[in-house]
């Protein structure tokens, strides 16, 4: 499930259903026992960080962990080779058994294939293919395996209309998924 | 809810004597209550159709004119659906000695084709099989699943010797609390049973439902049933379960009307008019109503059209039209195209259909059922040639509008008929004297259906002698079955009974022959090749 191979997509359409009302939407946090999860979750992320991954200050500094960020360094040897990006997770109430919403963020925006210049990432494990025994150190890992095999920098070739069409949120797309080798 | 949500509950201490199926057989048609059992791996229910035997419905075709449809077909309850899924697995699984909850995963990857299976199974890619189907083969089981083989189900409880991290939740359990595949991905029981509720609920998984773990091995049945105990979580997994199992096999079909909870097995796929127990009558190959004698490929073109101009089918099945005479509005309100306008001083007699006069519809040569293919031919530039298509295509469509809507009186007509019986038995006529009135309105209706589906028929037909002599055959069905309508719904008063009885059912039984004469050479046309298309992608 994890080594999925590189999915792109063709094709995406515009978001169904706006984020609706004033009610502030339930998150993760709500409930103690997977608030528990997310903070073993990032206390193994520090005490045994994956190459390249650190947990942002914010976030250590924040109180909130239903939204959380992630510095991730591009990986020697590729074409990303020290670069800094940040990867931003948000938890919905039903996490782990809904995926979180993974998208880059900050200034610096990967130019790949798969990674849209808002930030959104067509990657199957963050929707249709996610499973609840995956995690923030696992999706980190996906996302820097993806970077690491890319051959040539470029954005996703309906880059410019999905970006001007998008919902915000990248769990909106229904995302085409098809094996292409990058 | 409680006593009876035992009855579908699945039985966790079941072990390989003989577990009885816990089939409801006494409960009235609903279908929320439906009795199940698919985990049942052991033994099915001893009482088969036996307990609910009345359930069980024979039926040989409905309508045996046109072609011979003597194959029987069953209208299975959803009960009997479960307990036929479950012989599958029985008859399978007798044959090859696996578990049954495997055996149902690979039957429904072969979409619940037996021999595809067998096959398979037999063949040099049997391993390929296993994990195209995403189970493990039960060769590679470990010694544990073996020894145990009565906990029910491949998930295997683990020992309580020692403890283990869940990597859903990051608690710290014993692993007894824990449940495995046998894969051995091991998570603790209540993220098993989120996980699987998560997936039954919000994305409607039942048989894709794979283990959360880097692996792709499904969830089996008993492991679903035994892990999830929310009733509701239960029973719509069930239904999923049933659902899947209709859809993908081909012998089985839904019955299409609305909330009806039957289906219907043939030996056959072919098309063929099938009567579920609700009494919808429908064709198996494409769960249309019954639409002989035209061909399933044109009424789905047929009714595609139809949706695709949907503009002027509401303007066609309008209710009211004008008087052709005096310009009065008309409403209909029977089944009957003989139309008499309301308006005292007009009191017009004309056609409903073609709002010409009435007077020579009776007569040897007055078309209402033929459009005037003249008109078309001389249709010159593109614009006129268009518009003649569309006139066409109005013509044929007024015409199968015009029954549709007639059958959509078919009630109130019953209903009419009905009071005219009681009235007769009143007039000194036995009950057996009056049934000739119920089957007066019997064999209207069908006429009417027939004919109907004729106009479909005859829109993609191409002239030719057999199709005027099909078109002899509709017009002469269309007028006798124009006057057994206007018998019923304006003749019979209580004065002429014994007159008009006589007239009835000469009429009947006129139009009966009738009907059948026309389907018989329509299907002699299709065994013929006599038939030609208006259009050359059209194959039959
Ligand atoms: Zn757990
Ligand atoms: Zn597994
Ligand atoms: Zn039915
Ligand atoms: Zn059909
Ligand atoms: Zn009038
Ligand atoms: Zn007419």
């Amino acid at each position: 499930m994890n080594d999925h191979p590189r999915l792109t997509a063709v094709f995406a359409r515009l978001s169904f259903g706006r984020t609706s009302g004033k009610k502030p939407a339930r998150k993760a946090t709500d409930n103690p026992k997977w608030e528990k999860r997310l903070q073993k979750e990032l206390m193994a992320i520090m005490k045994d960080p994956p190459d390249g991954i650190t947990v942002s200050q914010d976030t250590l500094e924040g109180s909130d962990l239903s939204q959380i960020c992630v510095n991730m360094t591009g990986p020697s040897g590729t074409l990303y080779e020290g670069e800094a990006f940040m990867l931003r997770f948000k938890f919905g109430p039903k996490y782990p058994f809904d995926s979180p919403e993974v998208v880059f963020t900050g200034e610096n925006i990967p130019v790949h294939p798969h990674i849209y210049s808002n930030g959104h990432i067509c990657l199957s494990i963050l929707t249709e293919d996610w499973s609840p025994a995956m995690s923030v150190q696992s999706v980190c890992l996906s996302i820097a395996s993806m970077l690491s095999s890319c051959k040539e920098k470029k954005r996703p070739p309906d880059n410019s209309f999905y970006v001007k069409t998008c919902h915000k949120n990248p769990k909106k797309t229904r995302w085409w998924y098809h094996d292409e080798d990058v | 809810m409680s006593s009876d949500d035992e009855d579908y509950l699945y039985d966790d201490d079941s072990d390989d004597s003989g577990n009885e199926s816990t089939v409801n057989q006494d409960e009235d048609d609903d279908n929320d209550d439906f009795g199940m059992d698919i985990g049942l791996g052991e033994e099915a229910s001893g009482s088969g159709g036996g307990g609910g035997g009345g359930l069980m419905m024979m039926v040989s075709g409905a309508d045996k004119k046109g072609s011979d449809h003597a194959h029987p077909y069953e209208v299975l309850s959803t009960e009997q659906i479960v307990e036929h899924m479950v012989d599958c697995i029985k008859e399978v699984n007798s044959v090859i000695q696996i578990p049954t909850t495997t055996v149902r995963i690979l039957l429904n990857h072969f979409k619940w084709d037996k021999e595809k299976l067998m096959e398979r199974y037999f063949s040099d890619s049997q391993e390929q099989m296993f994990a195209e189907a995403k189970v493990v083969p039960p060769y590679k089981l470990g010694a544990k699943a073996m020894v145990a083989p009565d906990l029910g189900g491949r998930g295997v409880s683990l020992s309580a010797k020692s403890t283990l991290e869940c990597e859903i939740c990051y608690l710290t359990l014993p692993k007894s609390l824990t449940t495995a595949l046998e894969c051995g991905h091991p998570y603790c029981n209540s993220c098993w049973t989120e996980y699987i509720t998560s997936k039954i609920m919000n994305e409607g998984a039942s048989q894709s439902i794979e283990c959360p773990g880097n692996c792709d091995i499904l969830v089996d049945d008993v492991t679903v049933m035994k892990l999830v105990k929310d009733s509701k979580v239960k029973l719509k997994y069930q239904h999923l379960i049933t659902n899947s199992f209709v859809d993908c096999n081909r012998l089985m079909r839904w019955c299409p009307a609305p909330d009806c909870p039957n289906a219907v097995k043939v030996q056959f796929v072919e098309s063929r008019p099938v009567k579920c127990r609700c009494s919808h009558l429908f064709c198996f190959a494409c769960s249309e109503n019954w639409h002989d004698p035209v061909r399933c490929v044109l009424i789905k073109r047929w009714i595609k059209k139809c949706d695709d101009d949907s503009e002027t089918s509401n303007w066609i099945s309008a209710n009211t039209k004008e008087c052709p005479k005096c310009k009065a509005t008309i409403e209909k309100d029977g089944g009957c195209n003989h139309m008499i306008c309301r308006n005292q001083s007009c009191r017009a007699d004309f056609c409903w259909v073609c709002l010409g006069p009435w007077e020579p519809h009776g007569s040897s040569w007055y078309n209402c059922n033929r459009y005037d293919e003249d008109e078309a031919k001389n249709a010159r530039d593109s614009q006129e040639k268009s518009r003649a298509a569309l006139q066409r295509y109005l013509f044929y469509c007024n015409r199968y509008m015009n029954h549709l809507q007639s059958l959509k009186f078919e009630n109130n007509l019953y209903s009419m008929v009905k009071d005219k019986m009681d009235e007769m038995q009143q007039h000194n006529m036995s009950w057996i004297e009056v049934q000739f009135l119920k089957k007066a309105v019997d064999i209207l209706c069908e006429c009417r259906r027939t004919l109907m589906y004729t106009y479909v028929f005859a829109y993609y037909l191409k002239r030719n002698n057999q199709s005027e002599l099909f078109e002899a055959n509709q017009k002469d069905l269309e007028n006798s079955t124009e006057h057994l309508s206007e018998y019923l719904e304006r003749d019979i008063s209580a004065e002429n009974l014994v007159d008009i009885k006589q007239k009835v059912q000469d009429k009947f039984r006129y139009c009966d022959s009738r009907r059948r004469v026309l389907l018989d050479h329509v299907h002699e046309g299709y065994d013929r090749d006599w038939w030609v298309y208006t259009s050359d992608d059209i194959t039959s």
